[in-house]
């Protein structure tokens, strides 16, 4: 008997519905990986000064996908001078309408080549590919395509305070969403006449070169966008790097706290998109099945690898036995596996080092007396897994109820009134997020404006648009990406 | 008698917290000079707790102040206009011996520029608010919020209208504050405390705090239940110290402009969504 069968088997002793996938992968055939690649410096692949490469996996498989370049100081200060060069010579001074067109080619061409990212993100992070294929790519090209349109409207955006490009900005992005997050940063930054420096996850970073094909195949001058490989030490180099004028950091608020402190004094400006510990608040009147559907979405979309994943789901008393039992039998249907099978719900954990820290903090949650959910499924027996996992019996001072997990680790709480939910939502030093599952409009607007929190999704949980701001309250960081405030982090505006 | 043999009744300078004007819990004063070296009074310095003390009743006077209507904070924001008319007078007098150029000039700016921000009240979110056309079945807008309790160091110079010009726009969103004065020229914000009393303002949504401007400040910027500070008056040599503590809970730092003071350049809608946080709410539309 195959392990499919076996938990057919299993699950059909107990009672339950059983779902049957053939496999459906996605071939990799269309992805053509480079043995080793360079950095993206002055519009050219070169080879990194500091003479070092490591090697990038697949987590799903543990086999090595390519060597990358680990850019040293020198690297840095190399793609700083070629961004500099870049701003004065050949972006700053052109009109608006012109840089605009070399944003609409780079989002055309990442349509065209859409498939071929999807399955590179996916071969290198362990997302479903159905998530890399259906949100990471159409949003990335959404991205590039509304900043495009802003590029010759700024004096629009703001009236009468004569935008500025700030000059040279230096981005660090995270391994949840390498190619989304890429876009997030570059898209406004080009824009709005800046030129920039990213630096993608040390463990992702095969989109961002592709990303840097593209941008040569648009043929954007280069040095307007530079891209350096390597792990927090190149980060640093970056951040402290004396003639950046704006740093983007989207990471953990550890990190980003480390940043602000690194950067105190400078004059530098500085946005930080950092950390959650989002409240999904289901209350008594939700359509249950719907609010199961968003609950799922919250914390298991992207493994729960999300900044603003509704980690603390809030359950108002009386549906909260009915809604438990039905997120345990959907549970029971996510299939955990190979991210590149169409069918495939939660893929692999981005990196050991990450599920560890899962590791670590779900025992955590066992010693402190939370009670654990896990459903039967059978995992893959290389690479990084976790099965979605619920707690209940969750105090707030629980640390699985305080501390990011980032992973598909749900806490469940509970409540009695509207302003229980809101002292409870509320009672973390984070405010990304919150969801508010009810079918009465008038409980949801009262709900969002009592929330501490930068997004509040009703009725529906991880929803994106570019024109849509995004950004944290408190310790989840300031400055807003998305939409016209995603603008003003990339311009000197007057009053 | 005339009236130059009448003894006048001297004023205590003291602290303006939660509503109530307490000495300093440790009982330490300092003397607060005129430009031309005469003792015009002892006040209060402020000690840690009572830093503490402030930022508490800022955090307690927030969901009151925040939740009030922009209406209701428009026009009590115009009372404190109101207030400070009837003692244009006295704060002349305070800037006269402060040593400024032009007093009554100075006050009248201040008054003008309670009433400019007083307007702003119920307009900011329909300026710098919007609706966002995602795509997809959602009514999705992006309103800007008060950012919670916010730290503001007043500028030493300009003690009047330097300090109306960074505490008005900070509190018209329904921010609360915490203001350290000018630590030479305390004595205007003194006064400016006392009319804040009478105005309607609730007790604790603005707090006014005397003393050492390089003891309170890092106390201020290290405390973790303030969400924002204004470090237009913090000295340069302090402002990188200031920063590095604010990481420690992700404060924002603002400074307010360059702009001279009494130019329309000085006041901007711009510093009040500085002290702001935009919200956005993904409404579910259906039939």
């Amino acid at each position: 008997m195959s392990e499919i069968e076996r938990t057919a088997t299993s699950a059909l002793e107990q009672g339950r519905p059983v779902w049957e996938y053939a496999d459906a992968p996605e071939s990799t055939k269309i992805v053509k990986l480079e043995d080793r690649y360079g950095l993206f410096v002055g519009g050219e692949f070169v080879e990194p000064k500091s003479g070092t490469y490591f090697t990038t996996i697949d987590p799903a498989t543990e086999e090595p996908l390519a060597e990358i370049a680990e850019a040293g100081p020198e690297d840095v200060d190399l793609a700083v001078t070629a961004a500099r060069s870049a701003y004065e010579t050949a972006w700053r001074d052109l009109p608006g309408s012109e840089r605009a067109k070399y944003l609409y080619r780079i989002a055309r061409q990442i349509q065209e080549r859409a498939r071929e990212f999807a399955v590179l993100e996916t071969m290198n992070g362990g997302k479903p590919i159905k998530e890399s294929r259906d949100v990471d790519l159409p949003l990335a090209a959404a991205h590039f395509f509304y900043y495009a349109g802003w590029a010759d409207k700024l004096e629009y955006a703001f009236p009468n305070r004569a935008p500025r490009p700030v000059g040279v900005a230096g981005q660090i992005i995270p391994w949840n969403f390498p190619m989304l997050m890429a876009a997030w940063k570059i898209a406004p930054a080009l824009a709005t006449g800046n030129t920039v420096i990213l630096k993608p996850a040390e463990t992702t970073p095969l989109t961002a070169l592709l990303l840097a094909q593209v941008i040569q195949e648009a043929e954007l001058p280069p040095g307007v966008v530079n891209i350096v490989t390597g792990a927090g030490a190149t980060g640093s180099s970056l951040v402290e790097h004396d003639d950046v004028d704006k740093i983007a950091f989207t990471g953990s608020t550890e990190v980003g706290k480390i940043i602000r402190r690194s950067t105190a004094g400078t004059g530098k400006r500085l946005t930080l998109e950092l950390g959650g510990k989002a409240a999904n608040i289901v209350f008594e009147d939700a359509p249950l099945d719907q609010a199961v559907e968003g609950v799922v979405n919250g914390i298991f979309f992207n493994q729960g690898h999300v900044c603003c994943a509704g980690s603390r789901l809030l359950v108002q008393e009386p549906v909260f036995e009915p809604l438990l039992d039905k997120l345990k039998e959907r549970l029971q249907t996510l299939r955990v596996g190979n991210p590149l099978d169409k069918n495939t719900d939660i893929g692999a954990i981005n990196s050991r080092a990450q599920l560890t820290k899962i590791e670590e903090l779900v025992a955590v949650g066992v010693e402190e007396g939370a009670e654990i959910y896990q459903p039967e499924c059978v995992l893959p027996e290389r690479g990084f897994w976790f099965r979605p996992t619920l707690f209940t019996n969750v105090s707030q001072s629980h640390r699985i109820a305080r501390e990011e997990i980032f992973g598909p680790v749900l806490s469940i709480l509970t409540f009695r009134t509207p302003d229980e939910a809101v002292e409870k939502a509320n009672n973390t030093p984070y405010g990304l997020s919150a969801g508010i599952w009810t079918e009465k409009g008038s409980r949801i607007l009262w709900m969002a404006e009592r929330m501490n929190a930068g997004v509040v999704w009703a009725n529906t949980f991880n929803r994106f648009d570019p024109t849509s701001p995004f950004g944290g309250y408190k310790e989840s960081g300031f400055g807003r990406e998305g939409g016209l405030q995603g603008l003003e982090p990339y311009l000197e505006l007057g009053r | 008698m005339t009236s130059s043999d009448r003894i006048p009744v001297r004023r205590t300078a003291k602290l303006f917290i939660a509503g109530e004007f307490p000495r300093s819990e440790s009982g330490r004063s300092y003397e607060a000079f005129s430009h031309d070296g005469q003792l015009l009074a002892r006040v209060s310095r402020a000690s840690r707790k009572d830093l503490r003390d402030a930022v508490r009743a800022a955090r307690a006077a927030f969901p009151g102040w925040a939740g009030k209507t922009a209406y209701n904070r428009a026009q009590i924001l115009y009372r404190v206009a109101e207030l400070m008319e009837g003692r244009h007078g006295q704060f002349e007098s305070e800037l006269a011996d402060a040593g400024a150029q032009d007093p009554a000039r100075g006050v009248s700016a201040s008054i003008d520029r309670w009433v400019w921000y007083a307007g702003w009240a119920d307009k900011i979110g329909q300026v710098l608010g919007g609706t966002n056309p995602v795509a997809g079945p959602y009514f999705n807008f992006t309103i800007p919020e008060p950012t919670g309790v916010v730290g503001i160091v007043a500028p030493a110079d300009r003690s009047l209208l330097g300090l109306v010009t960074r505490l008005a726009p900070a509190i018209v969103s329904g921010n609360t504050a915490v203001v350290l004065a000018s630590e030479s020229s305390p004595l205007p914000a003194v006064s400016l405390g006392e009319v804040l009393a009478t105005s309607d303002v609730p007790g604790g949504v603005v707090n006014i705090l005397t003393g050492l401007t390089a003891e309170i400040v890092p106390w201020l910027a290290g405390h973790m239940d303030v969400n924002a500070i204004d470090v237009t008056g913090v000295p340069s040599e302090l402002l990188p110290k200031v920063e590095e503590l604010a990481a420690e809970n992700v404060k924002r730092v603002v400074r307010g402009s360059d702009a001279d003071p009494f130019s329309p350049e000085a006041q901007s809608p711009y510093d009040v969504t500085s002290l702001m946080e935009f919200k956005t709410v993904w409404h579910p539309m259906g039939a």
